[in-house]
Formats: C-alpha cells, structure tokens, sequence
C-alpha cells in the first residue's frame, strides 16, 4: 500500500511554487528583482554614459562616434585641470576636519553625562536636514550683504570690511569645505561612537591600571580597536565627497570664475548647462578612475587592518 | 609588598548606597577573598581600592600611603579581570610588555620579566598569538601573566574563573593558589562563590547589601558564623534553618517547632537572655546531622520523612520533612531508604547554631 502511495505522489505534476524548494530556482528568483533594478538604474546607464563619451552628441544634435577625442579635449581644458585639483583638495581637507572632529565629538559623546540621548540626537541634525536647504541656509549667512558671519565679526570688531566670501576664489573653496564639513560631521561622530561603543571600558581601565596615560590609552588602545570602522566610515565619505554635487551647486555654480567647479558640478555645467553632453559624460567618466584607484586601496586596508 | 588598610569606606552611585562603612585591613602577603551574592558590593569596593572608581569618603591605604585622590597606573597594582581585558589587538608577549612599556622598562628588562612569567604560567609557545587563538583558560593565563610581570605591590582579582568551565575552574584554583604561595604578594579576590572563597583565601569577608558581615577565616566562618546570612551562604549544601519558639522547663531550654523539640545544650542556651516564647531561627548543617542511633539522647533527636534521595557516592543526601521544616541531612553511603520512609534524625550538639529571630544575629 505505502508503495504505490509513493509512486503515485510522484506521477502527479509538480505545482510552480513547490519548483521554489530547489535551491538554484530559489537563488533565481531572489536575485532577479535586485538584478533588475541594479542593471536598470546603474549600468544601462553607465554603459550609455561610456557610449555617449565616446561620441559628439549634443542637445538636439545626434553626433558620431569620435573616439577619445572628448577625452583629449577635457584633458587640455585648463578648467578640467582645476576641477581634478578641487575635488581632492576638497574631498581630502574636508576628510581630515571631518574624522577628526567627528572622532572628538564621538569621545566626548561616549562619556556619561546628563541629557546624552538629546544631544546625541542633537547632533544629528545637520545630517537630517535636506542638504540643499541647509546650503541654502548657509548661503545666506556668507552672503556679501545679509551675512550674519560679516555682521557678528564686525559687531566684535575683528573686520572693518564686509568679506564677500563667496565672490574671493580662495574664500569660496574654504566656505564650501567649511559647509561640507558642518553637514558631514554628525556621519563621522555617530559611526565612531557606534564604533567606540564596541570597545569594552574594561580594557581602557587595564591600560590606565598598566600604567598608560590618557594619550597612551587612546593611541596604544583606542585607536587600533576603532581603526577598522574608522576605515568604513572613510570610505563611504571619500566616495560621497568626491561625487559631491547639490552643495557646491547650491553654494556657488562652480564660481566664481569656475574656482569651486568638482567632477560633478562641471559635468553637469558642461554637458547640461551648455548641452555638450559627450564632453560632459567624459567629465563624468573621468571621476571613474580615480575613485576606483581610492576606493581599492582603501578595501585593501581595511581587509589589512582587520584580518591582522 | 604591602598591607592594605580600607577605613569607613563607602559609594553612593546616586541616591544608591551600595558600600556602607567598610573597614578592612589586610596584612601584607595576606590573600583575602570577597564574597558575596551579585550586587552586594564586592566588585565596586575592589574598583574603588583599584581607582578606578571614585570613594564617596573614607580612606584606602595601600602600603601606609593614602591613594584616595591617586590615579590607578600610580597605586602599583595589578588587576586581573572576569572578561581577562586582553588588547586583542596584540600578541600575546605585547600584553604583557604593554605595562612596562608604559612604565620605560629597557628591553631587555621587560624580555626577561615576561619569559619568567611565561614559564612560571606555562605559556611559553603562545607569546606570538593573538588573545582571540587561544583558549578560555590560555588568555587567563595571559592575564595573569599581563600582572605577574608587573611586580606590582598588591594583586587585584575580580572574578578571575568565572568565565571558566567547571573542571578548569577547579584546575586554576589550584593553580592561583600555588601562585600565591610562590610570589608572595598581597591579593585581594572577589568572587560569588563560596567554594572559590573558603579554598583560596587565607581570610574571607563575606558581604551582602554594601555591608561587611564577618571577616575570618574559612572554617572559623564556617564554624561560628556571625549571623543568619553568612551561616547560609558559606558551606555547601546550605545549612538547614528552622524558624522555632524557645521556651524552657525543666531548666532546660527548648527550642520548638511544628513536629520538631530540640533541647539545646547548655553553652547554647547559657547565651540565650530571652524569654518564654521568644522566636529564634535554628540553623544545623546538614553534615552535622545523621540517623539517631541508641546512644543518641532523646532531646537530640526527631523524627522526619525522607522527601528526596540524593545519591553522591561518597555520600547520600536525604531531603526531609518534620513538620513544617525542611532538613537536609548527609548520611552514611551505606544507608538504605526509599521516599517516604520515617526516620530518625540526632543533631550533633555542639554544631548546633542559634540565630535571633529579628537581627538575624548569632546567638
């Protein structure tokens, strides 16, 4: 009896959903939403973008294939030239204020005091706010005229003159970072002390019983337990920073006198603004090569740090 | 080297008073272990003689010094804790060099303290490892090295085994003990269970609730402890308590309770100041208990029925009933009983315990 109900539970067809137990269906149908997406939104347009660089198209004007004439072409572009030194001047100042900062803060956060939920969440703010209106925020208070910078230095008297921060090349590159590092501050201090919270206090307490000095302790204990996150929270930053795009947009256009352009914001300028959209898909592209240089040196830290 | 003096001591975390008026003194080369149930204050007075925790007042002297206001690199102390506290990070030879290191020993000062402390710990062939490639009982032995090569004057231990299975727990008692003997050094242990506490400590102070109970030795705790809470908490099993009414006839005292009418014998009842129907709590060990034989007087003895059979091998566990009161006794492996039996119980006279019914103190 048992063997033919056996044999005929086999002959019976099997139901769609019951394919799902094997695990290479399975795998199937849980990737194929992600790779959907993924090859939709991320390398159609990548490969259209290497494609579109490769040719003279313009707004409104089909072009054709050129080659790497575009590339050549922004190479010998005197503004392309300052935007490569702007991006990592911008991406590595602002990196170093923002983990330094952002590891004081997460210091002093992890301690013990009253009211530590509040400013913790406090602290977060910059990081809520919608990026363009807090630039725009900050826009009017480097404002040449409405400037509540310009105004408090006067009232303490350590100006005679308005500053036109956003009208001095040099001014306009230090106000951008100084935003920059406003908004990315709060990253940095929540991840390290995320991060800082990993570590037991037992530790710092055998060290300050071993005889280290509070220096000692961050340098010879803190700091190598944390320098695996610290390296993480880097990597997302640098990235972000260096495709960085709606501040300076906000800020200054890329001005004065494209002294503020990044990858992003001539890019765009170019190919959007003027419609040279292949040179500005070859600006795009540019960014390409040299994140991919960053970000593998990184990861190849990072596996360094904490495979050691 | 050095004695440790702990006067009027006490931490308030908040409205939280949790050590009250701690007096100590510990001699040097002395090992005395604290002990306690969780949260009676043993680990907060530990951290407070180590610094790393503030007093709310009183006075600790380590070595004749006052070190209230002095930061815990400068106390010469080392400290060995439950979760070890290994840099995970280094090896295991930067561990322990890591406290000179900070302290400017030479190198090769610092290479011969840690080869002795490996071969006195048997760690030799790990000082190239990591903490997380060893083993629980390989990194207390880190630990333990990471103090050794200290030198320090006094060694701090806070529930050093606990993370230890059983049968290596046991093992490393033996062995801290065997360190002790052979350093030398002032210790001061804390621990929750009484078993670590009675083997290892040359003197034991039991706690509960911030307060010290008793300061002894193992067995003289065990023989005449202060109170009700310290009677219970040191030896094991527990011993038996039994709520009674103390009344006397006859000139004798008597010490009543459903199914139960112990006479005390005279030392016991010579204490007693109460009156008739005083209420008092009767504490025997269940070591001092055993089946009533012929020579046993009547007044020693009751009668119970058997609830549960514990076999040990080396010995039985009966826990009884008389009464209202529970008793558990250890008997002879050679006796035979099954659940439910009636039996016979004498208490051995002079292991009898009284304590007083309010304050819980010995009588």
């Amino acid at each position: 009896m048992a063997v033919t109900a056996v044999a005929g539970a086999e002959a019976r067809p099997i139901p769609r959903l019951r394919r799902l137990e094997d695990e290479r269906w399975l795998a199937l149908a849980l990737l194929l939403p992600t790779a959907i997406l993924l090859g939709l939104f991320i390398a159609y347009p990548f490969f259209e973008g290497v494609l579109l660089s490769l040719t003279s198209q313009r707004v409104g004007v089909d072009g054709e294939f050129v080659g790497l004439k575009n590339f050549v072409k922004i190479w010998n572009d005197s503004i392309f030239r300052t935007t490569v030194w702007n991006t990592f001047w911008y991406t590595g100042v602002t990196t170093v204020f923002k983990l330094a900062l952002g590891l004081w803060l997460a210091m002093l956060l992890n301690r013990h005091f009253k009211g530590k939920a509040l400013v913790r969440a406090f602290i977060l703010l910059p990081f809520i706010i919608p990026t363009v209106l807090s630039t725009f925020a900050w826009k009017w208070m480097f404002d040449p005229t409405f400037s509540v910078i310009n105004w408090t230095l006067y009232q303490l008297g350590f100006i005679t003159q308005r500053i036109n921060w956003l009208g001095d090349p040099d001014l306009a590159m230090t106000s951008i970072i100084v935003v920059n590092v406003w908004r990315g501050v709060p990253f940095f201090a929540i991840s390290l002390l995320a991060g800082l919270q990993t570590i037991s206090p037992e530790l710092n307490e055998a060290a300050a019983i071993d005889g280290a000095r509070p220096w000692n302790r961050f340098w010879y204990v803190t700091w190598p337990l944390l320098l695996p996150v610290t390296m993480v929270v880097m990597l997302f930053s640098v990235i972000q920073t260096f495709a960085d795009f709606q501040l300076v947009y906000v800020m200054t256009g890329g001005g004065p006198a494209n002294a503020t352009h990044l990858f992003a914001t001539y890019a765009y300028q170019l190919g959007i603004g003027t419609g040279l959209l292949s040179e500005g898909a070859a600006i795009s592209l540019a960014m390409f090569p040299f994140l991919f240089v960053i970000v593998v040196v990184q990861l190849l830290y990072i596996r360094r740090v904490e495979t050691r | 080297m050095a004695e440790v003096i702990v006067r009027k001591l006490n931490k308030k975390f908040d409205s939280n008073h949790v050590v009250k008026d701690v007096d100590l003194h510990i001699r040097d080369k002395e090992f005395v272990v604290f002990v306690g149930p969780s949260g009676c204050g043993k680990t907060t007075t530990l951290r407070m003689i180590a610094g790393l925790e503030a007093i709310t007042s009183g006075d600790i002297l380590i070595g004749n010094t006052v070190v209230n206001q002095v930061p815990p690199m400068d106390r010469d102390i080392a400290m060995v804790f439950q979760n070890y506290a290994l840099y995970p990070h280094m090896s295991v030879a930067s561990n322990m060099a890591f406290g000179l290191k900070m302290r400017k020993f030479e190198k090769p000062e610092i290479e011969k303290r840690i080869k002795r402390a490996a071969e006195i710990l048997g760690i030799g062939e790990l000082l190239h490892r990591k903490p997380r490639q060893l083993s629980g009982g390989q990194r207390q032995r880190v630990a333990l090295g990471r103090a050794i090569v200290r030198d320090p004057k006094v060694f701090l231990f806070d529930e050093p085994l606990s993370n230890l299975d059983a049968k290596l727990r046991v093992q490393m008692r033996v062995e801290l003990k065997k360190l002790h003997e052979r350093l030398a050094v002032t210790s001061i242990y804390v621990t929750h269970d009484q078993v670590e506490a009675m083997t290892l400590g040359d003197r034991v102070v039991v706690m509960k609730d911030g307060v010290v109970q008793q300061v002894g030795e193992p067995l003289e705790l065990y023989n005449t402890p202060a109170n009700r809470f310290v009677a219970g908490f040191i030896g094991s099993p527990a011993m038996n308590f039994a709520d009674v009414t103390l009344s006397g006839s006859n000139g004798k005292l008597w010490a009543e309770a459903p199914g139960l009418k112990i006479g005390l014998p005279e030392p016991l009842a010579g204490r007693f100041k109460g009156g008739n129907g005083a209420k008092a709590t009767m504490g025997v060990r269940p070591e001092d208990l055993h089946v009533a034989g012929p020579a046993d007087p009547a007044e020693l003895c009751f009668e119970v029925e058997v609830e549960v059979i514990e076999q040990l091998g080396s010995e039985i566990l009966l826990d009884t009933r008389a009464g209202n009161s529970t008793f558990v006794a250890s008997v002879e492996p050679t006796l035979r009983t099954k659940l439910h039996d009636r039996l016979k119980l004498a208490i051995n006279p002079n292991r009898l315990h009284l304590f007083d019914a309010e304050t819980e103190a010995v009588i």
